[in-house]
């Protein structure tokens, strides 16, 4: 079977489970890469993508087709990502409330010199940093970076896609893009 | 002359300037000051790009199916089935966990071999038993809290969402050790209970009376809590006297 998505969308809708099915192996790929971005964590994205595919099958009739089903797919995965970052964070903020209150940024000790970008990327080391950095931001400042970014979701796309306004995505974007620059341009700058 | 904002240089990064056309881009072309600083944020946004994604195999969306396809017709008919097929589906339901209750009696069976002092796996299963009649406990507590209020206007349900969040995330080394040792009915169970935690946690934090009633409907068609006291009665018969912990104690 090799259906279009609008038709194996209008199938599952019905209640064919082998157009759904189709549907989730097409969109597995791209959504997985959507949730780890967003999470930082590979059984995390593994889990927000199954739930993203049941929240979209019992969800399917409001699915309007306006957007691409893989657009909205995206949705659904952005704000399942969100969600489990969120509620991540509650629990580890009630389990070391008082670790939380240095406010030192690691990256902020970084050497001025040290390995150039080119030997750090070899050896992991600025993946890993990245990640840190990214780790650093907040739930909705990762979320909208993720979209812009990485997915190349216009602002307002950014902002319809978690449900808040195109300036708060904006916003969010701005904030995301700050912390990073104060965590990872020591890094860059050593390359002049 | 005015500098641009650090604003105005990630909208024109992303090409999203709002307003005249490309004034960034020629306000870049002669302020050496805009340019060096839009050169550094340039640099930091290309280097995020070196975050790499894990690789996943070719067949990740068949996996992906794999995992869920039990939940997908299942749902779908309970969505849409009338009252009477709910009762059949609730026998059919029982009828599973039946089996679930004893296929918890193998996964939770002790090692027959001596344990050693160090590496005692015995202990290691007695441990984690305790903690998924625990888990078992606590989950039932938090949807009998949901199935039995009866407001008659919207319900705060934020402190039952975060137990519900903090009881899925525990949940996930449970579903690990079941899918490792190939106990997928006990698996089946955790999975259906986790999935109902999970909608609880993510969906809204107020509920009307309506929408407490369509949980409380699913509870009931789903047979959830059903499941939860036959595993946990099955959990507690193999767990032994020796492995209830003290009154108050948590894991």
């Amino acid at each position: 079977m090799d259906l279009t998505d609008a038709a194996a969308v209008s199938r599952a809708r019905a209640g064919d489970a082998d157009a759904f099915r189709e549907l989730v192996e097409r969109h597995s790929r791209p959504l997985f890469r959507l949730a780890f971005l967003m999470t930082g964590n590979q059984q995390d994205a593994e889990d927000v993508v199954q739930e993203s595919f049941l929240r979209a099958y019992r969800q399917i009739d409001g699915f309007d087709g306006r957007a691409a089903f893989g657009t909205w797919m995206h949705r659904i995965a952005a704000n399942c990502s969100l969600d489990l970052v969120r509620a991540r964070q509650r629990r580890n903020d009630r389990l070391a409330p008082e670790d939380s209150g240095s406010g030192e940024d690691p990256m902020a000790q970084l050497p001025s010199t040290g390995p150039t970008p080119e030997r750090l990327a070899l050896s992991g080391e600025l993946r890993r940093r990245i990640a840190e950095a990214m780790d650093e931001l907040s739930p909705t400042e990762r979320a909208a970076f993720v979209l812009r970014h990485f997915e190349g979701m216009r602002m307002e796309d950014v902002g319809r896609a978690l449900e808040c306004q195109p300036g708060a995505a904006k916003h969010s974007v701005f904030r995301a893009v700050r912390k990073l620059r104060q965590a990872l341009e020591p890094m860059t700058s050593v390359a002049k | 002359m005015s500098h641009l904002s650090e604003e105005e240089l990630i909208l024109h990064y992303y090409g999203e300037e709002d307003g005249a056309l490309d004034a960034a881009g020629r306000h870049l072309d002669e302020c050496a000051e805009c340019r060096a600083l839009y050169g550094s944020l340039q640099r930091v946004l290309n280097v995020v790009d070196a975050l790499t994604v894990p690789e996943v195999p070719p067949n990740y969306g068949a996996q992906v199916w794999r995992r869920i396809e039990r939940h997908v017709p299942a749902r779908r008919r309970w969505w849409r089935a009338g009252a009477r097929w709910r009762w059949v589906a609730a026998g059919a339901a029982f009828a599973g966990l039946l089996v679930a209750a004893f296929a918890a009696g193998r996964f939770y069976r002790r090692s027959p071999e001596p344990a050693m002092a160090k590496a005692d796996p015995a202990a290691h299963e007695k441990i984690l038993l305790v903690a998924v009649g625990d888990y078992l406990e606590r989950s039932q507590l938090v949807l009998i809290e949901l199935a039995n209020a009866n407001p008659k206007a919207p319900l705060n349900i934020s402190a039952e969402q975060e137990r519900a969040g903090d009881l899925v995330s525990e949940s996930r080394l449970y579903r690990q050790t079941a899918a490792r040792t190939g106990d997928t009915a006990v698996e089946s169970v955790l999975d259906d209970v986790d999935r109902v935690l999970m909608d609880i946690a993510r969906g809204p934090s107020e509920l009307s009376p309506a929408e407490l009633d369509t949980v409380r409907r699913r509870l009931e068609a789903e047979g959830i809590l059903l499941k939860i006291r036959l595993l946990g009665s099955a959990v507690r018969n193999h767990e032994g006297p020796e492995a209830q912990p003290a009154a108050g104690q948590r894991l």
